[in-house]
C-alpha cells in the first residue's frame, strides 16, 4: 500500500514538472549554441535583484528564470532586496556570495570603488551590441567595464488632475505650495528627498557643500507641515486610493499607477531631475564568473528584455528590445521623454562618506523635527523619573515601619 | 547527582544562548565603542545625545502605551479569570486569534482603517462626522502598539490572576473588607508579578519598534527603532552609530526594570520574567 502511495505521489509530482515545462513559452535567442556550454554539469547562480523586478511567468509574459534554466541547464537562486543600501550591508557584511546584483548607478560607482564587484568579460557577452552607448558609458562607469545597464527611468511629480492645477505641476515648487497642505507624499529615503529639494535651490542633485546640503535640510523642515508622509512603496496604494494628490516617484511606477487609476499623471519638472540607470554588476566573491556573464547575455536577448521591461515597466536601455515593444510603449512620454527633458537630468554619483553621513544626519533632522514638540518634555520626563523612584522608596520605607511595628 | 544531570539538560540552552545571545550583544558593544579601524572612541556613544528627542520620544509614547494596555488588560483579565472554564478557554483563543496572522499585515489593515477615506472616516461621514485626521499621528501610532501588545500584557496577568484562590477574597469578605479593599490590599499585590512581566512585555517591544511608526507614524515620527534602521539601511551605513543607538537603548530599558522590579522589592517572584 505503502510503495502504491509512493508511486503515486511521484506520478502526480512528474506530472506538475511536465504541465510547468509545458507552460513555458520558448524564447528565441540569438545564439543558441552559446548557451549549451554549461548543460549538464548541475550548477547554480545566484541572483539578487529587486522586488518585482523580473518577468516571473505572470500576465502571460515569459517566466525569465524558468527559461534560462531550461535553455542552459543552470539553476537560478533567485532572492530580492528592497533598496541599494540593503543590498549594499548585505555584501558588506559578508557571509553570503552572490554571482549577480543589480543596484543603481551610485551604488555601482561605490561598489567599483571599494572593489567589491569585479570587470566583466564582454566576449561572454555579445549581446552588448543592442545597448544604447549612453547607457553602457556612464558618469558612474566611464568605461562601461563594470556593469551592464538594465532598466532606467527617471523621478517626476505624479498627480491626481482632478485635484492637482495642471500648471503648478512643472515646477518643484509644487511640494512646497500651501494650497496642496496634506496632500503632499514624501520620498522616505534621504537621497531622493534630499535630490529634490536641492534641485529646487538650484544646487546639484550630487552637491557635497555642507552649507548647500543645510539650506535644503531648511527647506525640507519648512515642508513637513505639508507633508502627509514619508513613504516608499505605499505611495502606489496612496496615490491610487486617492488618499494623497502629489507625490515625487519613479516615471515606470507612475505608469503602473495610472493603469490603476486614470485619474493620475506624470511631469517632470523644469527644474531638471533625477536620472537612474539599474545596472547587472557580478561582485567581487562570485562563485560562478561565466555563467553569470550567461546570465547577463541572457537578459540581454532582445525578446527577453522585451518581455522584462514590459513587466517592469520602466524604460530599457535595449534598442532591439525597444523595437519589439507595442508602439503606444515607444511614443509614451512618460517612460521615453525626448532628448530635449533627457539633457536636463542628473544621475546620482557616490558622494564622499561624510557627505553621505552629514545628509542622513540631516535628515534624521527632519524627521524627527516636531512642530509641537516643547523643550520642557526632556525635564518634565526627567521630573516624573525622580518622582516615581522617590515615590516607591518612601512607600517601601513607610512598610518596613509598619511591619517593625507589629 | 541531581544537580549533575540537570546541568546536562540545561546544556544545550546554554550553548545556545552562548551563540545567539551573547556573542551578538558582545558584538554591539564592541562595534559601539570602536571606530572602522578598530580603534577605542566614545564618539558614536556621544553622538547618541543629539538625537535626545527621538529617545524621549519612544519612551513616552511606548509608556502610554502600556499604560492604556494595563487599564485595558487588567480587568479583563481579573473578569476572565473569574469564569468557568470552558469561557476561559474561548475567551483566550479569542485573544492569541488575532496573534496567528502576520503582524505586518493586521498593521497594514490598520491603515486602511485610519486612512482619509479609509473605513472608519466612511463610517463616521455616514452619521454627518468627521473627516478625522488619524493616520500619520503619534495616536496612530500608540493605536499599533496598543493593539500589537495588548495580549503579551494580558496572558501573564491572566496566568497570574488564575493563582489567586477565590477562597483568599471570599476570607477577606468575610473579614470586612469592603470591594475596594479587597481590591487595593488583595488583587493589586497578589498579581503584581503578572503586572511587571506584562509592562515589560509591552514596554520593551513598544520602545523599539520601528515598522509601526513607519506604517502608522507616516514616517514623520521617526522612533529610536527607526533611527536604529537608518544607520544600517540608510544612505550612509554606520553600524558603529546604530550598535551605539542600540546599546543606550538596552540601557535605558535596563533602567526602566530596575525601577519596575523595586515595586516588588521583598515579595514573592513568582511568574516573574525578569
Amino acid at each position: 500500500m505503502k510503495h502504491f502511495l509512493c508511486l503515486i505521489l511521484c506520478l502526480v509530482l512528474l506530472c506538475a514538472c511536465c504541465v510547468t515545462a509545458f507552460a513555458e513559452s520558448e524564447v528565441e535567442v540569438v545564439d543558441e549554441d552559446y548557451y549549451t556550454k554549461f548543460q549538464g554539469q548541475d550548477i547554480s547562480i545566484s541572483v539578487y535583484n529587486w522586488g518585482e523586478y523580473i518577468s516571473d511567468g505572470s500576465d502571460g509574459l515569459l517566466d525569465v528564470n524558468a527559461a534560462f534554466e531550461e535553455l542552459t541547464g543552470i539553476r537560478v537562486l533567485y532572492t530580492t532586496f528592497a533598496t541599494n543600501e540593503e543590498l549594499y550591508a548585505k555584501l558588506k557584511s559578508g557571509g553570503t556570495s552572490y554571482d549577480i546584483i543589480i543596484p543603481s548607478d551610485y551604488m555601482v560607482a561605490r561598489m567599483i570603488a571599494e572593489d567589491m564587484v569585479q570587470p566583466l568579460n564582454f566576449e561572454n557577452i555579445p549581446n552588448v551590441r543592442f545597448l544604447d552607448e549612453q547607457y553602457l558609458y556612464t558618469d558612474f562607469d566611464p568605461e562601461g567595464a563594470y556593469s551592464v545597464p538594465y532598466t532606467w527611468g527617471t523621478v517626476g511629480i505624479i498627480y491626481n488632475t482632478q485635484y492637482v492645477d495642471e500648471e503648478d505641476t512643472h515646477s518643484w515648487d509644487i511640494l512646497w505650495d500651501e494650497r496642496y497642505m496634506g496632500e503632499i507624499l514624501m520620498f522616505s529615503n534621504s537621497r531622493d528627498s534630499f535630490s529634490i529639494a536641492l534641485k529646487r535651490l538650484g544646487y546639484s542633485m550630487n552637491s557635497t557643500s555642507e552649507e548647500e546640503l543645510r539650506d535644503a535640510c531648511e527647506s525640507l523642515k519648512d515642508q513637513k507641515m505639508l507633508v502627509q508622509a514619508y513613504v516608499m512603496d505605499e505611495i502606489f496604494d496612496k496615490m491610487e486610493g486617492e488618499e494623497a494628490m502629489i507625490a515625487p516617484y519613479y516615471a515606470g511606477d507612475a505608469i503602473t499607477m495610472a493603469d490603476e487609476n486614470p485619474n493620475l499623471a506624470f511631469s517632470i519638472p523644469d527644474e531638471g531631475t533625477n536620472r537612474f540607470i539599474d545596472s547587472i554588476c557580478i561582485p567581487s566573491n562570485a562563485k560562478q564568473k561565466e555563467a553569470a556573464e550567461m546570465y547577463i547575455n541572457f537578459l540581454c536577448e532582445p525578446e527577453v528584455a522585451a518581455q522584462n521591461i514590459e513587466f517592469i515597466g520602466y524604460s530599457t536601455p535595449n534598442l532591439a528590445a525597444y523595437e519589439l515593444l507595442d508602439e503606444d510603449m515607444q511614443q509614451n512620454e512618460i517612460a521615453y521623454p525626448s532628448q530635449e527633458v533627457l539633457s536636463n537630468t542628473e544621475a546620482f554619483v557616490f558622494l564622499p562618506a561624510e557627505t553621505s553621513t552629514l545628509m542622513d544626519k540631516l535628515w534624521t533632522e527632519v524627521l524627527s523635527n516636531d512642530e509641537n514638540y516643547s523643550k520642557w518634555t526632556i525635564p518634565a520626563f526627567l521630573l516624573v523619573g525622580i518622582l516615581f523612584s522617590i515615590g516607591i522608596n518612601v512607600r517601601r520605607m513607610l512598610l518596613k515601619k509598619k511591619e517593625n511595628m507589629m | 547527582m541531581k544537580t549533575k544531570y540537570s546541568s546536562l539538560f540545561s546544556l544545550p540552552y546554554l550553548i545556545w544562548s552562548l551563540i545567539f545571545i551573547i556573542v551578538p550583544m558582545g558584538l554591539v558593544v564592541v562595534f559601539a565603542f570602536t571606530t572602522e579601524s578598530g580603534q577605542f572612541t566614545l564618539d558614536y556613544v556621544s553622538q547618541v545625545g543629539e538625537y535626545t528627542s527621538v529617545l524621549v520620544r519612544s519612551v513616552w509614547l511606548a509608556a502610554i502605551a502600556t499604560v492604556i494596555c494595563l487599564l485595558i488588560g487588567y480587568p479583563l483579565a481579573f473578569i476572565m479569570s473569574r469564569m468557568p472554564g470552558f469561557q476561559q478557554r474561548t475567551m483566550l483563543m479569542l485573544i492569541m486569534l488575532p496573534m496567528w496572522m502576520n503582524f505586518l499585515l493586521r498593521t497594514y489593515a490598520w491603515m486602511t482603517i485610519l486612512e482619509k477615506n479609509g473605513l472608519l472616516n466612511k463610517l463616521l461621514g455616514l452619521v454627518g462626522l468627521g473627516p478625522f485626521d488619524m493616520i500619520n499621528t503619534q495616536g496612530a501610532v500608540v493605536l499599533g502598539m496598543v493593539y500589537n501588545y495588548l495580549p503579551f500584557m494580558i496572558l501573564p496577568l491572566y496566568s497570574i490572576m488564575t493563582k489567586i484562590d477565590n477562597r483568599t477574597i471570599e476570607a477577606a469578605q468575610d473579614l470586612g473588607a469592603n470591594t475596594k479593599n479587597v481590591f487595593t490590599r488583595i488583587v493589586i499585590p497578589m498579581s503584581m508579578p503578572g503586572i511587571s512581566t506584562g509592562i515589560t512585555m509591552v514596554f520593551v517591544p513598544s520602545v523599539s519598534t520601528f515598522i509601526i511608526s513607519r506604517m502608522l507614524g507616516g514616517g514623520g515620527n521617526l522612533l529610536i527603532g527607526d533611527l536604529i534602521d537608518l544607520q544600517f539601511l540608510g544612505n550612509a551605513y554606520n553600524p558603529h552609530l546604530g550598535s551605539a543607538i542600540s546599546l543606550v537603548l538596552m540601557v535605558l530599558i535596563l533602567l526602566c526594570m530596575s525601577v519596575l522590579n523595586q515595586f516588588n522589592g521583598d515579595e514573592d517572584r513568582e511568574g516573574m520574567l525578569l
